[in-house]
């Protein structure tokens, strides 16, 4: 899975300077950018020079937006050389004593640490006995994809939001006008809709596998689409591209989540119920920085709701301001919004998961995403796809 | 703060909108596309024309203007006005005949549809023998005799049409009586006319397709005469004194026939092929007019040498020894005299020519029969039109100086009054001067009275004198070689070709304070014009300014650089360049600004802008904001890269309509296997057109194509870089959601010619959301957009606040955004896009005046999106207050060509030779306001008995209901227009 891995070549520096802190001590050392090694000689060359060559680390490094992921395979190593600038940040940590809700987005930054949720991920009191199973860290990775709102949503819908991070992925679908029939009390009616009508190879829409040609657009970020031209939705969906939420109602309805079933949790629609009472089983996807091109790693499952205030999402906020003589900085909410945006995360933020249980049971810790490709979601429904006008009940 | 909101303030605030907002379409300026009929009224004195997409329009006086539309959207194929009355008859090309009525109502004249009727044929007979080709409205007013294809003549009663069937006249009645020598007697074809006699109104000539004319008594219900033409009959035209008729013919040629000979007349009194001795085509329409002096007048259309001159568009006027062939430059519809005196029938004075692409009248009462300069139905379009420019309140002096520089121009014009004056025109005086601008394709600029119901001409400005061009002014295309047969004359201004598509005005910008005009061009010239009453000859300078500032890897494929002429130029009385700036690339100018109180002008084109002294004539800056990336603005005008591909496209499907469409007309035996399959191929084309369309979802990218472009640019003086000072700037905003601020210093007044205006670049923002920046503004401490430049120093405007902070706003095609300033940070924003999937066409700033209050107004934007809607957001809150379906959402040129005012009104395209004039604003609405009276009608004419009972039920009730002072107005009004009154009530059954 790593033949698609590319270093970019914009960089020129050959050097790239690592400056690693494990408990209160740095090393500073230097790699060499074009030829950086498999993971393993660089997990050997940290033990060394922090001399603890018997010591089970967890690596961590700052990437460029400041959060802290993780370095634990040739991918996720490489791209963490490759995007060092110039200078590499790492973080050691004893894998006893790890902290993993310090991993993932905003990590860096962020304040305050939930520490019910790193309680809930740890389960300490559970898992003191035997070692934990650690499928993978569920921070990771910057999420890419959610199914959100499942719990009041009617279960031949779904809804799928698409982080767009600012990353180079295209969004990567096409709608088109088409119609479906539709159950009226005067009968069968056939109403205009909007359909998924192609996915592009590699794009983010594909790689999530939540979404499929033929799938008919009921609403984009909240607005239902009846009535309105392909045009019109084309432009909503390109307006909120940065953080867009479509819900749709799949052309093949076999892999719809089923509420209130028991905690069966096989399969592709496991089910169980959180702690809220309002449960689910969603299939979020997360991409890796390790491989751009790959798909899906680790499809771990969140359960998230849409919360109104992340529809008036503030990210397009961030307009860029360049003074004259100056640096570019972000605009931030002023005035008016100051009070509530404080408050208010900047960035959508995705819930923690309540419930870890992977698709295919468990997993050993170190198992690296690719194994998972089976639960693909996008490739069994292209092979269930239908054509023609879709039936709705 | 929702929470904290009082009960009672929403419905106090929708109160305040119904004062400020009010939405209609008022009036359609220029002229009608594709007109299809004409027809005047003597009694009334009315003009009416009838389009192919099914209107109807009425023109009297100027001012005096009147609109229907069929619900059919059907051609108008005929009109005509009933004698001495206020209603006239369509027919379509459906067979419908429709009767619309003038009502009065409030004191103000409408017209309204009130009847309709359609020709029943006995059972069993083809369509062809209700296919109406003549109208003929009896001038006792109460019937309407229909000649059909068939060659029978229905006679119906009107308003109420009742067919009297006993007095229908069938072709078998006629031909019964042919004599048998007569070869056509078999087949007389459709009745081709209808006349009645002058004179004797129960007398009816009918001309039959073959030739035959026929002299029908409706009295007597028998021919009286028989004309035994033996050439294919075009029309026919009764000589005044009723004992000679003219015939014209397929041929060319037109004859006249004596009445007062026998029964059977089998040659014409006299035959003649004006343009003859080789074959000509027909002679569609002929006329004669006796004058007091002596010689008629003939008129005639056609009849050109077929082979030499068969595709000219020629009326021929005959009088005395003086003939002329008015040639025009678009397909003759129909044509009128109007004749002097009272009751119309003196001398004729005028000939009313409607052709295809405008209105032409030719005064016959002066030598040389010049035109006489119509007031309305104006040809907006006689070079197609590239872009529009209004400016509200023009100051009188500078009117005056447009409206001198006009007259200079329209000498050639006749001095005669506009001879059409029917009704009276009711509208108030326009509160202010307003002025429309048009840019056209060849290089003018047309300005445009837009303060009324009329859009008049005032004054033509062409920039093409600037330029060498192709064309040459100078070769004039032959008015005409001595002896040249026949003796063609050019009318009409109607002119759709141009010399050089590079000379066409893309935008355009006056000041009405200093009287400078600026107007940019599609090979990115930009020309500054000062208004002179003096014709001057000077040379214009030009600046060459290089927009790409050094960036390589460029190739321009597109047009070169205009031509300037290096010798002195000779410009008439009016705006005369002083200053050109040519881009390099010469691409298509996309934005300008002019500010005339700092005398610079911006300019803006896909590769870069930059600002020009127009006082030292030097170029101050430029910037470029062209992406390396973007392949497409790097190589050439972007007009032809997506116009290629569009037009490709459109004609690929137009050859499958017409294949199919041809298919479908088969109308002759045409197997049922055949029309299945034309039927299913249309079908399968249908799903083909519709299925393949998708559209890509894709977040917008920095690499896309033309983020460079400059969509708008913006002087303000505003504080930019710090909150004490305020310094003049030049705001830009690109395709890519972009904002460019510059900071300009200015040398103090005294030293304004020597020391050099010098930009340094404050400020860029770049819209996270990158969607296209179509308009810029800033907003003064009380939250009102900044003054025009000048507006403050003519003590028009309240001088901006500059104590508290001002306020940027940034509209782009998705969303409204307003920024603190001089630190740039969001204060409230507004979606669009996001929210209903429309997007920002066209923007301006309006200052709402309140309908009941005079004093108060607010100010607001004024947006027109792609779906056609209109919108009017708050300022400074940001927030929708109404909107308004307007236009179709396909009419993409329509929405293009959106113009607003600064009141609240706007303009738009509808055809491409007429504007829609619509108001947002509740305070004031321009819109026709006209009376049109009933005729004085000869007493014989109405049976008075009939208007007694059918008035009476109508007037009693009417005065049971009213107060005392309405019971007058409607018993005067009831007595005005009675026969109104009865024909209401006669035709309301009818009806539907």
């Amino acid at each position: 899975m790593n033949k698609n891995h590319r270093v970019p070549s914009n960089r020129t520096l050959s050097t790239v300077e690592v400056k690693s802190k494990f408990g209160a001590e740095f090393r500073r050392f230097s790699l060499d950018r074009s030829k950086p090694g498999k993971f393993d000689e660089f997990y050997g060359l940290l033990q060394h020079v922090h001399r603890i060559p018997n010591v089970d680390l967890l690596v961590g490094y700052a990437d460029m937006q400041g959060d802290l992921l993780p370095i634990n395979n040739d991918d996720n190593y490489h791209k963490a050389i490759s995007t060092a600038a110039p200078l590499l940040r790492l973080f050691l940590q004893r894998k006893e004593e790890a902290d993993y809700a310090a991993f993932g987005t905003n990590s860096l930054t962020r304040k305050k640490t939930p520490a019910v949720l790193a309680a809930v991920l740890l389960r300490p009191e559970a898992n003191r006995k035997k070692p934990p199973i650690i499928i993978s860290l569920p921070r990771d990775f910057r999420p890419v994809s959610s199914i959100i709102d499942v719990d009041i949503l009617p279960e031949t819908h779904r809804r799928v939001r698409l982080y767009k991070h600012g990353q180079e992925k295209p969004l990567g679908f096409y709608i088109r006008d088409g119609s479906s029939v539709r159950v009226t009390p005067q009968g069968l009616e056939k109403v205009p809709g909007i359909f998924i009508s192609r996915m592009v190879p590699g794009g983010l829409a594909e790689s999530t596998g939540l979404l499929a040609v033929n799938d008919e657009v009921l609403e984009v970020n909240g607005i239902e689409v009846a009535g309105k031209s392909l045009d019109q939705v084309t432009d909503m969906m390109i307006a909120n591209s940065h953080n867009l939420i479509v819900t749709v109602k799949p052309a093949n309805q076999r892999n719809n989540v089923v509420r209130h079933s028991n905690n069966s949790g096989s399969g592709s629609g496991g089910v169980t119920s959180g702690s809220s009472g309002r449960s689910t089983d969603s299939g979020a996807s997360f991409y890796g920085y390790s491989a751009p091109g790959a798909t899906a790693m680790a499809p771990t499952h969140i359960i998230q709701n849409f919360r109104s205030e992340e529809m008036e999402s503030d990210e397009d906020d961030e307009d860029l301001v360049i003074e004259a003589g100056g640096e570019a900085r972000p605009i931030a909410m002023v005035a008016a919004g100051a009070a509530a945006s404080s408050s208010m995360p900047s960035l959508p933020r995705y819930e923690p998961h309540l419930n870890l249980r992977p698709p295919n049971g468990a997993m050993s810790g170190s198992a690296s995403a690719g194994s998972l490709s089976t639960t693909d979601r996008g490739l069994d429904r292209r092979s269930l796809e239908e054509d023609g006008t879709v039936i709705t009940l | 703060m929702k929470r904290f909101r009082r009960h009672g303030h929403d419905s106090q605030r929708d109160k305040l909108k119904q004062e400020l907002y009010q939405f209609n379409k008022s009036v359609e300026h220029g002229f009608p596309h594709q007109p299809s009929a004409l027809a005047y009224s003597p009694d009334l004195d009315l003009l009416a024309i009838g389009t192919r997409s099914g209107a109807i329009k009425l023109y009297g006086a100027p001012g005096v203007e009147f609109m229907g539309l069929h619900d059919e959207n059907a051609t108008v194929t005929q009109v005509h006005f009933l004698p001495h009355q206020l209603e006239l008859v369509t027919l379509l090309d459906d067979n419908s005949l429709h009767m619309w009525t003038l009502r009065a109502h409030q004191g103000v004249s409408e017209l309204l549809e009130v009847g309709r009727f359609t020709l029943t044929g006995p059972p069993g007979a083809p369509p062809s023998v209700t296919r109406v080709t003549t109208v003929l409205a009896h001038s006792s007013g109460e019937l309407l005799l229909l000649g059909t294809e068939g060659g029978h003549v229905f006679v119906v009663e009107v308003p109420g049409f009742r067919e009297l069937e006993e007095r229908n006249i069938s072709v078998e009645d006629i031909q019964a009586r042919i004599p048998e020598e007569y070869v056509p007697r078999r087949n007389l074809e459709c009745v081709e006319a209808l006349h009645e006699k002058p004179l004797n109104p129960n007398q009816v000539l009918i001309g039959y397709g073959r030739g035959l004319m026929v002299l029908w008594d409706l009295e007597r219900q028998c021919a009286i005469q028989h004309f035994l033409g033996t050439q294919q009959l075009e029309s026919v035209w009764w000589m005044e004194d009723g004992e000679h008729i003219l015939s014209s013919h397929s041929d060319g040629s037109y004859c006249c026939w004596l009445t007062t000979g026998g029964d059977v007349q089998s040659e014409p009194e006299k035959q003649d092929t004006p343009y003859g001795s080789f074959p000509c085509k027909a002679i569609s329409k002929v006329l004669q007019f006796p004058t007091k002096q002596g010689p008629p007048f003939l008129i005639f259309s056609g009849g050109m040498p077929r082979a030499s001159y068969g595709d000219r568009h020629c009326i021929s006027v005959i009088h005395s020894k003086t003939h002329i062939a008015l040639d025009f430059t678009s397909r003759i519809i129909d044509f009128f005299v109007i004749r002097e005196g009272e009751q119309h029938t003196g001398d004729p004075s005028a000939l009313v020519v409607l052709v295809e692409e405008e209105l032409v009248v030719v005064d016959l009462l002066t030598d040389g029969w010049p035109v006489i300069q119509t007031p309305y139905l104006v040809p907006l379009h006689c070079s197609a039109i590239t872009c529009s420019h209004h400016v509200s309140s023009i100051p009188f002096k500078l009117w005056e100086r447009i409206l001198a520089a006009g007259d200079v121009q329209n000498t050639h014009y006749s001095n005669k009054p506009w001879p059409i004056t029917g009704g009276q025109n009711l509208a108030r005086e326009p509160p202010q001067r307003d002025l429309l601008l048009t840019g056209h394709e060849d290089g003018t600029v047309r300005f445009w009275d837009a303060s009324g119901v009329c859009l008049h001409p005032m004054y033509k400005l062409s920039t093409a004198g600037v330029f060498h061009t192709d064309g040459d002014p100078n070769d004039n295309l032959n008015q005409g070689a001595e002896g040249e047969w026949p003796p063609f004359r050019k009318v009409g201004c109607f002119d759709p070709y141009s010399d050089d598509p590079r000379l066409g005005i893309q935008k355009i910008h006056l000041c009405k304070y200093s009287g400078i005009l600026t107007v940019a061009g599609t090979a990115g010239q930009i020309l500054v014009l000062e208004l002179n009453d003096e014709m001057a000859e000077q040379v214009v300078p030009a600046t060459v300014v290089d927009l790409l500032q050094g960036q390589d890897g460029f190739r321009w494929k597109g047009h070169t650089r205009l031509d300037v002429r290096e010798e002195p130029v000779s410009f008439p009385a009016g705006f005369q360049p002083f200053a050109l700036v040519q881009c390099q690339p010469p691409a298509v100018i996309t934005a300008i600004a002019l500010h005339s109180e700092w005398k610079l002008v911006a300019f803006g084109t896909s590769h870069g802008f930059g600002v020009y002294d127009y006082q030292q004539k030097s170029n101050v800056f430029a910037r470029c904001t062209l992406n390396p990336s973007d392949q497409l603005a790097m190589e050439g005008p972007l007009s032809r890269v997506k116009s290629i591909k569009k037009s490709l496209r459109q004609s690929f499907r137009r050859i499958r309509r017409s294949r199919v469409s041809m298919r479908k007309h088969q109308t002759a035996n045409a197997a049922k296997l055949q029309e299945l399959n034309a039927k299913l191929e249309a079908e399968a084309l249908q799903e083909m057109e519709l299925a393949p369309v998708q559209r890509r979802i894709e977040a917008r990218s920095s690499d896309d194509s033309f983020t460079g472009l400059v969509r708008t640019l913006y002087f303000a003086d505003s504080f930019i870089t710090d909150s004490t000072h305020c310094t003049p700037s030049l705001w830009a905003g690109t395709n890519g959601g972009a904002v460019f601020a510059y900071m300009l210093r200015l040398p103090p007044v005294e030293r304004r010619m020597e020391d050099p205006v010098t930009g340094s670049q404050a400020k860029e923002i770049q819209l996270m959301h990158r969607a296209p920046v179509v308009g810029l503004a800033i907003l003064d401490g009380r939250g009102v957009p900044l003054p025009e430049p000048l507006e403050v120093a003519h003590d028009l405007a309240r001088s901006p606040d500059m104590l508290a902070s001002h306020h940027l706003l940034v509209i782009s095609e998705e969303q409204f955004k307003l920024f603190t300033l001089p630190k740039v940070s969001t204060k409230t924003k507004l979606k669009l896009t996001a929210i209903d999937g429309s997007r920002v066409r066209r923007v301006g700033v309006a200052l709402f005046g309140s309908s009941r209050v005079e004093d108060y107004g607010e100010n607001g934007l004024v947006v027109l999106t792609n779906q056609g809607e209109l919108h009017v957001i708050s300022l400074p809150a940001i927030k929708m207050q109404v909107h308004h379906p307007c236009i179709r959402r396909e009419d993409v040129s329509g929405i293009a060509s959106c113009v607003f005012t600064k009141y609240g009104q706007g303009f738009y395209l509808i055809s491409p030779s007429e504007f829609e004039r619509f108001s947002l604003s509740a305070r004031w609405v321009v819109e026709p306001r006209c009376l049109v009276e009933s005729p004085n009608i000869p007493s014989t004419v109405v049976d008075p008995t009939k208007t007694r009972c059918l008035g009476d039920g109508y007037d009693g009730s009417d005065i049971r209901r009213g107060n005392d002072n309405e019971v007058l107005q409607e018993i005067q009004k009831s007595l005005e227009g009675d026969q109104m009154g009865h024909a209401d009530n006669n035709i309301k059954p009818s009806g539907e």
